[in-house]
């Protein structure tokens, strides 16, 4: 039991992620998850400004409650399976975020400095976690897929776009990381 | 309940990507950061098992539970639509620290203002799907 309440080391995590893979495939489905965001906006009535989005979203009904079981997985995690969130982050990445003015990195999962509930009434609190959003969702639907659909079904399957569509997530999570992180948070 | 296979692979998913610490926003940087092998040990890893598994589908070997030949969808080419898409999604990658599945994950975890990413996922989803037919492949 012990070891469940540990965070689980890499040569776990990623074959398991693997196995979901397998199980998606194995039900006859494909493994993808931003596919449901365009799923969500027919649901939100999308479809009567553009066609793109008139589609039946009731033969994704499955992936739709394949999110909820996300939802309900993060909140067993965090209320049953862990004994502590701490992180254990490299020091230099840890110095690097105090410089930024990021405090106890580590401690949570996510930073307050981003994810506290008053950063919602801030304009550049707000600003920055919406836009967040739309870069996410303009982006995986612009290549056609995100972490799951390209970088591990795609890469896996040696499709070619998909190997473009990784590099192109690490230039733009290294120009941010990098270059605009300074200028946002510095 | 037919959907109830896919219910508990959310619930397994969600485990699996809390525990492996794949949903924490320091993870992400730290892996653009380059500071630790943490991300792309799970990534790496991840993709080495399902290559297996792909070539296990594609020769039939493994049959999806009806008995059918599994097939794996072919993602659509198009170099400029791919990069420019992917580098757009890099940015909110890193920013938000979270990709899809993360963000219901961490709705799970309490993080109440996730919730404004992932509107802002639909609004970017919903902007993409009106310039569609406009934008270069």
């Amino acid at each position: 039991m012990d070891f469940i309440l540990q965070p689980w080391p890499w040569f776990i995590s990623g074959p398991l992620i693997a196995f979901v893979l397998f199980l998606f495939f194995y039900f006859g489905k494909n493994f993808g998850v931003s596919t449901n965001l365009e799923t969500m906006c027919t649901i939100a009535g999308a479809g009567k400004v553009s066609d793109y989005f008139k589609k039946d979203w009731k033969e994704r009904d499955w992936a739709l409650v394949f999110l909820i079981g996300l939802v309900i997985g993060g909140f067993i995690t965090a209320n049953y399976l862990s004994n502590s969130v701490t992180i254990d982050l490299n020091p230099k990445t840890v110095q690097e975020l105090a410089d930024l003015g990021f405090t106890n990195a580590g401690d949570t999962f996510v930073p307050n400095e981003i994810f506290r509930i008053e950063n919602m009434l801030t304009l550049k609190g707000f600003a920055v976690l919406l836009i967040a959003g739309i870069l996410i969702g303009f982006g995986t639907r612009y290549a056609g897929g995100c972490t799951s659909g390209h970088a591990i079904t795609g890469l896996s399957s040696l499709q070619l776009p998909s190997l473009i569509a990784v590099i192109g997530f690490f230039i733009g999570g290294l120009l941010m990381t990098w270059f605009l992180f300074p200028l946002i948070f510095g | 309940m037919k959907n109830l296979k896919f219910l508990l692979l959310g619930v397994f998913f969600g485990i699996v990507l809390t525990k492996s610490e794949a949903i924490s926003w320091y993870r992400i940087y730290e892996m653009f950061k380059f500071q630790s092998f943490h991300m792309y040990g799970i990534i790496g890893s991840a993709v080495a098992v399902s290559m297996v598994l792909m070539y296990f589908f594609k020769n039939g070997t493994i049959k999806d539970y009806l008995g059918n030949q599994i097939t794996i969808k072919e993602k659509k080419k198009g170099f400029i639509k791919t990069l420019v898409g992917g580098t757009i999604f890099g940015l909110g990658w890193a920013l938000a620290g979270a990709c899809p599945a993360p963000i219901f994950v961490l709705i799970g975890h309490g993080i109440f203002p996730i919730m404004i990413v992932l509107i802002g996922a639909m609004l970017g989803t919903f902007i993409y799907g009106l310039l569609s037919n406009k934008l270069p492949n």
